[in-house]
């Protein structure tokens, strides 16, 4: 679904991804990880469009789409959430949800002046569906900016699935999350993948990783370092090297 | 009661000239180009009626296509600039303007009179009210009507998906684009509406003042068209007529009373409204609170009432 080949990207004379390869296949909830500072946001952000790379190449269903400007990749399937939650906070959780409905069924459904001045009525039904999956259908109508910090988490993740993507990237879900969060969120990308998501997941909580991915990316300073199944990568040396420093 | 008549028709022109900036500052960006615009509407609707005899009406919509057309040319490349270097920008642009009208000569000869804008000097006898004999309250009437159209055309798109992007642009605009939405379009599109709006505002100056010139449409008239909308907040247009009203009606007229002390009141009193209230007199959850008042808006409102049933 999605392959990366090479791909680098410099900030002046610091390579904050260098060379790096890996393929995502349709279906599978794939794990990106790495110590602080390692490229995986970096990375993400790559893929969906805010940098462009220095190197190498993005293909998406077999597509390079280094050229495809960010706002049309999502129309292409690739949405994401944020590490440091990126909501617009004076707009209601129901047009926050509204906004990203922007895959291409969405509008073709209707027309040009229907779709941009007229009323909410065909998204309605899809974005109470939206809601009732992230448990916030209760706050539909309060300002995205006065939600409780896990409700924000959710709503950026129901915002995601509202463009109908084929790939979510999920950068740092977890952060900042107390067990309980986690938990559900644990459930939630299960029940995603279930649905027929392909899912690329940036977390450095561990044991969630390790739970729901089905293969895994160490990245450190920019370079890959492993790659494999959860069982696979944590048997890694150099995996535990990166994150543990070497035994000497 | 003519005092008032005129009264009601600045504010009217004033409340256009706002809402251009209005929709403009909802994508997030501050355009000091707004007078520019009013200037541009002013001249054009004002040649046309004077020296090519058109009615007004015509006149001002060709007018607020042509500023539209210049904003959405001035669109472009300022908008790849943004906060503190669009400002700059824009102001440059406004400027240059106002200079082109410094130095713009167009005069042809009827009834043996030299009409038309002549630099400095100024364009005189834009006098299509007069010629058609309307009366101030109809004259003020006509102002309203277009205000009225111009307001609840933007109150309509407040609650559009157009309104919404809008604004989902001035939030945040790496998640507006990661959302799918196009930032360049979006952008131009809001500042060559904001240009048609201020070029209709312009040319009904144009005519309310009958003699324009250049210095009509200086820094200071582009600065009062963004302070109404941040004053009255960007979440209805409300807000800006009721900062117009505040401005144009309370400050500068309702306080002449105090001679030289009414410009410092002036300037007080716009602080002192910035920090009372900071986003605005009519903020994002005070515009919410009214909605809810009024019990309209409510966004979900069947599956809402569900909720309610359930619970």
């Amino acid at each position: 679904m999605l392959e990366v080949r090479g791909l680098s990207k410099h900030f002046g004379g610091v390579r904050a991804v260098d060379g790096i390869d890996f393929a995502i296949r349709a279906g599978e909830v794939f794990g990106l990880i790495g110590p602080n500072g390692s490229g995986k946001s970096t990375t993400v952000n790559l893929v969906c469009g805010l940098y462009q790379p220095t190197n190498g190449e993005i293909l998406f269903e077999g597509n390079d789409i280094a050229a495809v400007p960010t706002h049309r990749r999502l129309s292409l399937g690739l949405a994401r959430t944020f590490q440091n939650i990126r909501l617009f906070a004076n707009l209601t959780v129901w047009e926050n949800l509204w906004m990203a409905e922007n895959a291409p069924s969405h509008r073709a459904e209707a027309g040009f002046l229907r779709r941009w001045v007229g009323g909410r009525g065909n998204a309605r039904h899809r974005i109470a569906e939206a809601l009732e999956f992230s448990g916030l259908a209760h706050r539909a109508d309060d300002l995205a900016g006065s939600l409780a910090f896990g409700e924000q988490r959710r709503l950026e993740l129901a915002r995601a699935l509202a463009a109908k993507p084929k790939l979510l990237l999920l950068d740092e879900p977890a952060a900042g999350m107390n067990a309980e969060e986690i938990a559900q969120l644990d459930e939630r990308i299960r029940a995603l993948q279930q649905q027929g998501y392909t899912i690329l997941l940036i977390e450095h909580h561990m044991e969630l990783v390790m739970a729901v991915t089905d293969r895994v990316c160490v990245l450190n300073f920019g370079r890959k370092i492993a790659e494999g199944t959860p069982a696979e990568v944590q048997a890694n040396s150099a995996v535990r090297e990166a994150y543990l420093g070497t035994a000497n | 009661m003519d005092f008032y008549y005129s009264l009601a028709q600045i504010i009217g022109f004033h409340t256009l000239l706002g809402l251009s900036a209005y929709i403009v500052l909802q994508t997030g960006q501050v355009s000091l180009a707004q007078a520019g615009f009013f200037a541009i509407g002013a001249y054009v609707a004002g040649m046309l009626t004077v020296l090519a005899g058109w009615h007004l009406v015509p006149a001002m919509l060709v007018a607020g296509i042509a500023a539209a057309l210049m904003a959405c040319l001035v669109g472009f490349p300022a908008l790849r600039v943004r906060g503190l270097m669009l400002v700059i920008a824009t102001l440059a642009f406004g400027e240059a303007v106002r200079i082109f009208f410094f130095n713009f000569d167009y005069q042809i000869a009827k009834g043996g009179v030299q009409i038309g804008p002549l630099g400095g000097e100024g364009f005189r006898q834009i006098r299509w009210f007069n010629e058609h004999g309307w009366t101030s309250l109809q004259v003020m009437l006509f102002v309203w009507a277009v205000v009225i159209i111009v307001a609840g055309a933007l109150w309509w798109s407040d609650r559009s998906r157009f309104g919404a992007v809008l604004r989902a642009v001035g939030e945040d605009e790496v998640a507006a684009q990661s959302v799918g939405i196009n930032l360049t379009a979006v952008k131009v599109t809001a500042m060559t509406i904001g240009g048609f709006i201020a070029g209709l505002g312009g040319s009904i100056y144009a005519h309310y003042t009958t003699h324009i010139e250049h210095l009509n449409f200086n820094v200071l008239l582009a600065t009062f068209a963004i302070a109404y909308p941040i004053l009255g907040g960007l979440r209805s247009v409300f807000g800006t007529i009721v900062a117009v009203i505040f401005v144009q009606g309370f400050l500068v007229e309702g306080l002449r009373f105090l001679g030289d002390w009414r410009n410092l009141l002036f300037g007080a009193l716009i602080v002192l409204a910035m920090n009372l209230r900071p986003n605005g007199l009519i903020d994002a959850a005070t515009a919410q609170r009214l909605a809810r008042l009024l019990g309209r808006d409510q966004i979900g409102r069947e599956q809402f009432g569900r909720e309610k049933r359930r619970a």
